[in-house]
């Protein structure tokens, strides 16, 4: 086991820079997700930490050591490829033994790694099976029984879960949580998927344009997100974006989003926000689940305020309602006990406790 | 009334007959069948029909006025040079195979690794001794083979190396067919382990590396398996193709010196046509289905037990 670190790592292709300049601090045992939309150099990244990808510039450093011109196979790192990558002539053993086997490792080591690593994985009646008479499900485990067996100092995984259904990926997505409480070793996971970034990660690295935008616990990226785009990726549904203004009206400083809408900054903020520029183009972000219905939200952080839905999507323990403001399309997440109705008014409440107020030009959180 | 209920019964009767026939006309298997039935027929004309005649054939005497029965072979059993023609044809199809196999897998693998751009100029441009009509090259070989204007001759005197007999002497002559078989050839190996590597997933390769594997490693446990299939259809497809190769040697030495190139085909036809012994020219022939018969039954089983394991 060990750290990773990245130094202004650059990949260049030709004259397209799709990493540029990353850096990156991965403690021992860690569970590091890179997340982000397609072509934002996460997988690329992944890549050139297993060496499958030539470095452009920088400096990459596994165990303390420079690995920039190590080949794959003496960085000791085992993989977890999107479509498994497992060998289809061989059997789930010898699949899982091939590192091992290579390396001359005896063969009674060998058959108690993988009998291990199957017995953790619960493959052990496969394991003289081929890899065309099992389910995608079970691929995923021999693939990351492969990368078990190794005993690697760093996993990497690239978007290992895109391949399956969404049923069997949150089963699988517990699977990989739980391999790595007991296994420990630092990882590196790709995804474009926030709700894995979240679920599994000890730190998530929110990535785009070949840049890193943020670096944080999942909670720390949701609820303090740094840029516009972070803000936007992290969550499920997204966070709403409203234009707004500032203002001082009697000696209360407020946040108009419209002529007819108006609320109070909370009092521990008005100290920073009253120091923007008032000629800032600001959005006020707020999440979905902060645009509530008014009548069970009556406390006093809540302002109400009257809005028409136009789409309800009820989801059994929530129901999002979907309804134009200030030319923007909101959405909220309200009691299901309510009765809305797509076209009917209906009176929300925004919790400004939890808003987020951005400068639309730099995309930086305020 | 009765007769009236049954002049009613009959149309619909014939109606329902003719729907029959057409969804039968319709149905997907007889469409098909009916679509391949020329290629049937062809084949049943130019291939089955000249078989069974061969065999036939193989079974009367010289003036084909008498039927001699097992004759022909056991003839042909008492004649050295068959033995002699057996051994060069499995000498001649087995180390031309081996070394059309060798040379296509390694130039595959040569040009899968050029750049997109250049590679297709390289596929088109070794393609070429495969495109050729094989006569049309083998004459330009025997130009550069020629005992008074051999190029290769010439360019080996420049370097002081005398003159080779390539198709006067017997082991000369007999490496000479071989080469000219491989040049041929092994473009056929390169095209289809071509195509067989590009169908081996890049991210095999990749685990591979990861898992520790060489090069070296890579090629023996990843491309190897993974064009099993190919190579073995490849082979023997190849072998028969070989086996029964008649244009090079036949123009190249015509089976001299002493017969000592000779193959089934070439042979066949110097004693059937040439000869004019055409019973006995069918009997040759009919040697090499039995020798290629039980290759193909190795070979494909061997793929059976395989399957398809992607």
């Amino acid at each position: 086991m060990a750290e990773v670190t990245l130094r202004k790592v650059v990949k260049r292709y030709d004259d397209v820079e799709a990493v540029r300049g990353i850096d990156l601090d991965i403690p021992d045992h860690e569970f590091v997700v890179l997340v982000g939309p397609s072509g934002c150099g996460k997988s690329t990244t992944l890549r050139m930490i297993a060496g499958l990808e030539d470095i452009s510039d920088g400096e990459i450093m596994i165990g303390g050591d420079v690995v920039n011109d190590v080949p794959p196979k003496d960085r000791d790192i085992a993989m977890v490829f999107q479509n498994y990558a497992l060998y289809p002539h061989m059997t789930v053993a010898e699949n899982m033994s091939f590192g091992l086997r290579l390396k001359h490792y005896p063969k009674a080591e060998i058959k108690q790694r993988i009998t291990e690593a199957a017995r953790m994985l619960d493959i052990t009646d496969l394991i003289d099976r081929k890899p065309k008479q099992l389910s995608g499900g079970q691929r995923q485990r021999v693939a990351m029984g492969r990368a078990i067996v190794r005993n690697p100092k760093v996993f990497l995984f690239d978007e290992p879960l895109s391949n399956l259904d969404a049923k069997l990926r949150v089963q699988m997505r517990i699977e990989i949580k739980k391999v790595h409480q007991k296994v420990r070793t630092t990882t590196v996971y790709v995804t474009h998927d926030q709700v894995e970034a979240m679920t599994l990660a000890d730190r998530v690295v929110v990535m785009n344009h070949g840049r890193i935008e943020q670096i944080g616990p999942p909670n720390e990226l949701y609820h303090r997100p740094a840029t516009k785009f972070v803000a936007g990726f992290i969550g499920s549904p997204a966070m709403n974006f409203i234009p707004c203004q500032l203002e001082e009206s009697g000696g209360l400083l407020q946040v108009r989003v419209s002529d007819a809408a108006a609320f109070p900054v909370p009092a521990e903020r008005v100290a920073r926000y009253r120091a923007i520029p008032r000629d800032t183009k600001l959005l006020l972000g707020l999440r979905p689940e902060h645009l509530v219905d008014a009548q069970s939200n009556q406390s006093a952080a809540f302002q109400p305020f009257d809005a028409t839905p136009d789409v309800i999507e009820p989801m059994g323990m929530e129901t999002f309602v979907y309804f134009p403001l200030a030319g923007a399309q909101l959405c909220g997440r309200i009691n299901p006990g309510i009765d809305a109705q797509a076209g009917a008014p209906l009176r929300l409440a925004v919790d400004l406790n939890h808003m987020h107020l951005l400068n639309e030009a730099t995309g930086a959180v305020l | 009334m009765v007769d009236a209920a049954q002049s009613m019964t009959q149309p619909i009767r014939a109606r329902t007959t003719r729907s029959g026939l057409r969804k039968f006309l319709e149905r997907k298997s007889t469409i098909a069948f009916f679509m391949a039935l020329p290629l049937m027929l062809l084949i049943a004309i130019m291939v089955i029909y000249p078989a069974f005649y061969s065999l036939h054939l193989a079974t009367l005497n010289k003036s084909m006025q008498r039927f001699v029965g097992f004759g022909n072979f056991t003839f042909l059993f008492k004649r050295e040079t068959f033995w002699m023609v057996v051994q060069q044809s499995c000498f001649f199809a087995i180390t031309a195979v081996i070394f059309k196999a060798l040379i296509g897998f390694v130039v595959a693998h040569l040009v899968h690794n050029l750049p997109d751009k250049g590679q297709r100029k390289w596929r088109g441009m070794l393609l070429v001794p495969w495109v050729i009509p094989p006569a049309m090259s083998t004459l330009a070989w025997l130009w550069l083979f020629d005992p008074s204007y051999s190029a290769f001759n010439w360019i080996l005197a420049q370097v002081g190396i005398g003159p080779i007999p390539w198709t006067g002497d017997a082991s000369w002559a007999r490496f000479s067919v071989i080469l000219v078989n491989i040049w041929a050839g092994a473009p056929f190996f390169l095209i289809m382990y071509l195509a067989a590597l590009k169908s081996v997933p890049e991210q095999l390769y990749e685990a591979a590396a990861i898992d520790g594997a060489n090069w070296w490693q890579r090629i023996w446990y990843i491309t190897l398996p993974m064009m099993r299939n190919i190579i073995a259809i490849t082979t023997l497809f190849s072998l028969i193709v070989t086996f029964a190769n008649f244009d090079i040697v036949r123009i190249l030495t015509a089976g001299g010196p002493l017969d000592k190139t000779h193959l089934f085909a070439t042979w066949a036809f110097r004693i059937g046509i040439e000869g004019n012994d055409i019973p006995l020219g069918a009997s040759i022939s009919l040697f090499m289905v039995p020798i290629l018969a039980i290759a193909a039954v190795f070979i494909l089983r061997d793929i059976n037990k395989r399957g398809n394991e992607a």
